[in-house]
């Protein structure tokens, strides 16, 4: 399993409802039902991958994310997740606030672009290419790249509260100096109490 | 080329009478009527392996295999339903019932009234979804299926199996909604129009009461054919197919056939007009029309009509399809999100248009293999 999975179920209550947003063949979907109990759905845009999460009994909704998610009704999600997505959607902050219309709460996984190994290859005149950023600059799906300062940032200007962040390098979490330490980050957030 | 057709995929189709009066959702009754259906593959002891395969508007009980060794042509779903084939009649017990107001087999227009002892012709009552549904589920009684595993349907099949979930929501464990439509739009009830005002105003129609004259509103039904047939392909499969290539290499200046495509048109609409009954055309298009149960149930709100569905559903598009586009089958997903239902939304890439839900594209074929290989009997 993914390592950012087990933080993210860990997150998850048993028996709620979970939107996955770049749900890959929905084994996190699958697991997350078979040992939380939970009931879900998988918006993925590749062919192959619907085919995978039907193949796991997973439901599936084929859709770009770009394009919206005027299908599911707001507040109808108690979480809705996008892991290691958020870096290759172009409409971040559509996506961010859709999000937190049709869920109570967010969790989103991304590259840390500020990994130490993403700086020094930077500052050995190149881009970075590691574990959770391999592909090479000209053959990249990735188009937002963002330190972990960046996203608190935009957090902050878009109104989201930042519930809680787990950091991982290798699989292992990472607690000192987060943004310089840690490859994967995970956040789970909740939109601002008016 | 001879086509070896194997024993196993011979299938006879069968009749069904029913002598209780049925009520229609128009207020009349048909008195009583006769189904034709055929089942592939065997019905297990519990009776939970049963799938029912709704047809669409040309389509007929005769879903897959062979009627006879002579036969040229397989049934018209026989590349997705057969043994060891997506729906596999290994395990399942697929069943294909052609619909009252059919011309192949079951009562329709051309059947003999038993009252006046003359076709029904233009008296055929119109018969809706909603009716067909009612018909099926009693056939289904007479069978000893009291839950199907799947009820499935390509465009107006599509359309029922919608229904079957609304009506009959407990009758049903998965419902397969194909390239359908959870109404037609105003486009597509003029281009019903169309081709009904071709059929009607053939000098051979006689009101639909063609029968007794020994002739049939062949011209009018061709158009209507060729019309309905542009609109089942897409601008791009045509033009690959087609493009302006000529018949004989250059123009003869005349109206004769000039270009492939018109050729392929007229082929079609003569092959059709041969084949199938005028009556049943102008009732299965009004059905299409007719289909609308957000208004029937919802007060124009699809999610309030399907609240009584509790299937699992896999609903499937295909990118070229204008007649049904992909945008009417999200109608669908999202009210069934509305309710919280299992479902799975597939749009699937191809050149084919509305044919599509017919053809056998390898991604399409395989989630449907994948969705029925989960389903439990």
């Amino acid at each position: 399993m993914r390592q950012d999975f087990q933080t993210i179920a860990g997150w998850i209550r048993p028996g709620s409802q979970v939107l996955d947003l770049g749900c890959g063949n929905g084994e996190l979907l699958r697991s997350l039902h078979e040992q939380r109990g939970v009931r879900g759905y998988g918006v993925e845009i590749a062919p192959e991958r619907v085919l995978g999460c039907i193949r796991n009994g997973v439901n599936v909704i084929q859709r770009d994310l770009e394009g919206g998610l005027a299908e599911f009704a707001a507040d109808s999600f108690d979480y809705v997740v996008l892991s290691q997505t958020l870096q290759a959607v172009r409409g971040t902050e559509a996506i961010l606030r859709e999000m937190l219309r049709i869920g109570r709460e967010g969790i989103v996984t991304f590259p840390n672009f500020g990994y130490w190994k993403n700086r020094w290859q930077v500052l050995r005149g190149h881009m970075p290419v590691s574990a959770d950023i391999p592909y090479q600059w000209y053959d990249t799906p990735n188009v937002h790249l963002c330190t972990m300062e960046d996203f608190e940032t935009l957090c902050a200007r878009l109104g989201i509260h930042i519930l809680e962040q787990v950091v991982m390098t290798g699989g292992r979490r990472v607690r000192w100096l987060p943004n310089l330490a840690g490859s994967l980050a995970v956040y789970r957030f909740e939109r601002v109490p008016r | 080329m001879t086509v070896v057709i194997d024993p196993a995929s011979l299938v006879t189709p069968q009749t069904a009478r029913f002598d209780t009066p049925l009520s229609l959702q128009s207020g009349a009754q048909l008195p009583a009527y006769e189904l034709v259906y055929e089942m592939h593959g065997e019905l297990n002891a519990r009776a939970s392996n049963a799938i029912l395969v709704c047809h669409a508007l040309s389509g007929n009980h005769h879903i897959a295999g062979y009627h006879s060794p002579a036969d040229k042509k397989p049934g018209w779903w026989d590349n997705l339903i057969g043994p060891g084939k997506p729906v596999d009649t290994r395990k399942f017990c697929v069943i294909g019932v052609n619909n009252p107001g059919g011309c192949h087999g079951s009562t329709g227009p051309a059947s003999i009234d038993p009252v006046t002892g003359q076709p029904w012709g233009s008296r055929f009552p119109l018969v809706t979804v909603e009716d067909w549904v009612a018909v099926q589920a009693r056939l289904a009684d007479r069978l000893g299926i009291s839950q199907f595993a799947a009820v499935m349907g390509g465009s107006l099949g599509g359309m029922q199996a919608l229904q079957w979930s609304i009506s009959h929501p407990g009758r049903l464990r998965h419902c397969l909604v194909i390239a359908a439509a959870p109404r037609l739009t105003a486009q597509n009830i003029a281009f019903n129009d169309v081709a009904r005002q071709a059929i009607v105003t053939d000098p051979d129609f006689h009101g639909g009461d063609y029968y007794a004259r020994q002739v049939t509103p062949r011209r009018g039904l061709r158009l209507a054919r060729m019309l309905g047939h542009i609109t089942y392909l897409s601008d791009d499969v045509m033009g690959s197919k087609f493009g302006r290539i000529l018949r004989n290499g250059a123009f003869s200046y005349g109206y004769d056939v000039e270009f492939e495509i018109e050729s392929y048109l007229r082929y079609q609409g003569d092959k059709f007009a041969d084949s199938f009954d005028a009556n049943t055309y102008l009732l299965m298009t009004r059905a299409l029309d007719y289909f609308d149960p957000a208004h029937r149930l919802g007060g124009g709100d699809l999610s309030r009509a399907l609240t009584a569905a509790v299937a699992d559903f896999l609903v499937i598009s295909f990118t070229t399809d204008w007649r049904f586009a992909p945008q009417r089958s999200r109608e669908i997903v999202h009210a069934l999100l509305d309710n919280g239902r299992n479902v799975s939304y597939a749009e699937i890439d191809s050149a084919h248009g509305h044919d599509a839900f017919l053809m056998p594209d390898a991604h399409y074929h395989a989630l449907v293999r994948a969705y029925m290989d989960r389903i439990d009997v």
